[in-house]
């Protein structure tokens, strides 16, 4: 099966402190696929070089075969690439509803002097993707807080904005950094449902997460990531055993103390 | 505007509010006039300023308020209305412009747009190439910009042996306005043209605001890293905006020109571009309804310090009146940073992010 995203090689540096050093991995049509690593391994830069956010030193991002360099992180979204954020993103004093409707932008190809003019078009589509928003709002049981103002929500309940705001561009490939963090356990557990439920309907899945247990339940294949570089690629339970890896994390261990 | 909302009612409202005192100035029943009635500090005069500042206010508005880019030489673009205006209309002959077009009555209104138009265009180029970078880079260029119209205009644009602009002393004698026959002068005919405009203007700003642009350019303003990851084309938006910002300057510029029957640099130099965004701060930048609510407010104020405060100072003279704006703006920053659209008001929080 051909890969959806294949990272070959690539390397970024800041300044010359090397945060990825050649980085090659593949991400399968359909996977959840896990990126696991000890603090300031490089897992939020790859998820900034795939989003476009950052431009690699070195090596090449292909999706669906075509790289994907140098593109600007809304081209990357227009080909079906979407992300949530480790510190939640998200447009302070707008409601829940208004963040989904901002993710289901890219259908509404209206300009300025369109919507200036207010057209019938405007309108039309306007009512539509309501219809749209609030359809996806229901199924991620976020309907009750349509109106809220997302800055006025619970910490967990906004990541669940993010995640609602991400799959409204109908995404091919969703990156996912972090999303248990800071939630409680029951709410983990309803993330990963979730997270489960969104990959059967089709959406592949790349995610960061430091709770094991939750990725080991989730994660079809890890990839571990270390000082910038991949440590070990493979089903958790291997990758769980693998002497590099608990090598890496007693480091950090030491590292703490 | 949709149908039923709240911005329908406030707009009944000030229109009511736009035809009454247009029909108390140009009727004056049993000798009351506007001026009268208020004492003096609402003259045709101020509210024909107010309409021409409101159609850059809208602008402004959407360009801060909304997609959260400041600009510090929106006078410029004023300006170039205006000059536009005026040189095409005065100096017509010597850029070989036939009489027979110069004086139709058309012909201002022509240049009007197409000033507009040019000055939308050059201003999405400037912004295509500056916006594209984050931080503030455009409130940088435009006070460039700014004090660079303001050089070229008094300067006669490098070519003073054509005299175009007239320098320091600038353009006189530009035409009023005319529909066929029909003069928009005196001031009581031209207040309904600005005014007109100046509806019309709000609006085209609300619709953009109701619109899944506006919603695109709050969020923008949020987060703008979030808004490039859902293909929110943010540099083409913001580049849009800052069109649209600075054509609606322009046209302000014209009805200006043709209001004033003459223009100097000075109009536009960076003092009024800093008055524009107080204006849009005392109003409230995320808001159409601070457009008018800001202009009204401080030109009723530089009215009100005109007349009854700086004479009463000896010692403080008309230099203090940028001064005093300077404090008031500190001031409304701290306790009223929404404006006074906005009903959220709060006591400062220092060192707050
Ligand atoms: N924009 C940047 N400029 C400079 N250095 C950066 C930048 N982004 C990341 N880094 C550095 O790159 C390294 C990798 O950071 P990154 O955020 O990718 O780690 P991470 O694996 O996501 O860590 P965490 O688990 O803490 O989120 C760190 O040393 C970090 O300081
Ligand atoms: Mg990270």
């Amino acid at each position: 099966m051909d890969a959806l995203l294949e990272v070959r090689e690539v390397s970024k540096s800041f300044d010359g402190l090397v945060a990825l050093a050649e980085v090659t991995l593949c991400i399968h049509p359909g996977q959840i696929k896990g990126l696991i690593g000890p603090n300031g391994a490089g897992k939020t830069t790859l998820f900034n070089l795939i989003a476009g956010t950052l431009v690699p030193t070195a090596g090449d991002i292909r999706f669906r075969g075509q790289s994907i360099v140098g593109l600007p992180p809304y081209r990357i979204a227009h080909l079906g690439i979407s992300r949530t954020f480790q510190n939640v993103q998200i447009f302070p004093g707008m409601t829940v509803l208004e963040h989904v409707l901002v993710g289901l932008h890219r259908y509404t190809l209206s300009g300025v002097l369109a919507a200036a003019a207010r057209t019938r078009r405007i309108k039309g589509t306007e009512a539509a993707l309501r219809e749209r928003a609030c359809a996806l709002l229901d199924k991620l049981g976020l309907a009750a807080w349509a109106d809220t103002p997302v800055d006025s929500l619970p910490f967990g309940l906004q990541r669940m904005v993010e995640l609602a705001r991400a799959l409204a561009t109908s995404p091919q490939l969703l990156l996912l950094d972090e999303p248990g963090a800071g939630l409680n356990p029951t709410e983990k557990a309803a993330v990963s449902q979730l997270i489960r439920k969104i990959r059967d309907e089709g959406v592949t899945v790349f995610l960061v997460e430091h709770d094991m247990q939750m990725m080991m339940g989730l994660a079809d294949e890890v990839a571990v990531l270390d000082h910038g570089m991949l440590l070990a690629e493979g089903p958790p339970v291997e990758v769980q055993r693998d002497p590099q890896v608990i090598a890496a994390y007693l480091g950090e261990a030491d590292d703490v103390a | 505007m949709r149908k039923g909302s709240p911005d329908t009612w406030a707009f009944a409202g000030a229109v009511g509010v736009v035809l009454l005192l247009g029909w108390l100035e140009l009727r004056r029943p049993g000798g009351v006039s506007i001026a009268r009635i208020s004492g003096g500090l609402l003259t045709i005069d101020l509210l024909i300023r107010a309409g021409i500042f409101t159609i850059i206010l809208v602008g402004l508005n959407l360009l801060m308020g909304y997609a959260g880019q400041v600009s510090l030489g929106q006078a410029a673009f004023y300006g170039m209305g205006a000059y536009f205006s005026a040189i095409l209309t005065v100096k017509a002959a010597v850029l070989g412009i036939s009489p027979a077009v110069a004086r139709a009555w058309w012909w201002p209104w022509f240049v009007m747009g197409g000033a507009a138009v040019l000055v939308g265009v050059f201003s999405f180029l400037i912004g295509w190439v500056i916006l594209r970078l984050r931080g503030h880079y455009l409130a940088m260029a435009t006070l460039g910009l700014g004090i660079m119209v303001y050089i070229v205009l008094r300067e006669n644009l490098g070519i003073p042996q054509l005299n175009l602009t007239g320098g320091f002393d600038g353009i006189v004698d530009i035409p009023r306005l005319h529909l066929g026959a029909f003069a928009l002068w005196p001031e009581s005919r031209y207040y309904f043209l600005v005014w007109a405009v100046a509806l019309a203007t709000i609006v085209l700003g609300l619709n953009v605001v109701h619109s899944p642009v506006g919603r695109a350019l709050r969020a923008i303003h949020g987060s703008e890293a979030a808004a490039e990851s859902v293909g929110i084309v943010v540099p083409l938006l913001k580049a849009q905006i800052f069109a649209l910002s600075a054509s609606l300057a322009s046209l302000a510029g014209s009805l200006y020109a043709h209001f004033q029957a003459a223009v100097v640099p000075d109009t536009f130099g960076f003092v009024p571009s800093l008055e524009l965004v107080v204006m849009s701060a005392i109003g409230g930048m995320a808001s159409i309804w601070g457009a008018p609510l800001g202009v009204l407010a401080v030109l009723l104020i530089q009215e009100l310090l005109r007349t009854h405060v700086l004479g009463l100072i000896p010692a403080v003279t008309a230099e203090m009146e940028p001064v005093i704006f300077g404090a008031l703006l500190v001031l409304i920053m701290m306790f009223w940073p929404g404006g006074l659209v906005s009903s959220r008001r709060r006591r400062p929080v220092w060192g707050e992010r």
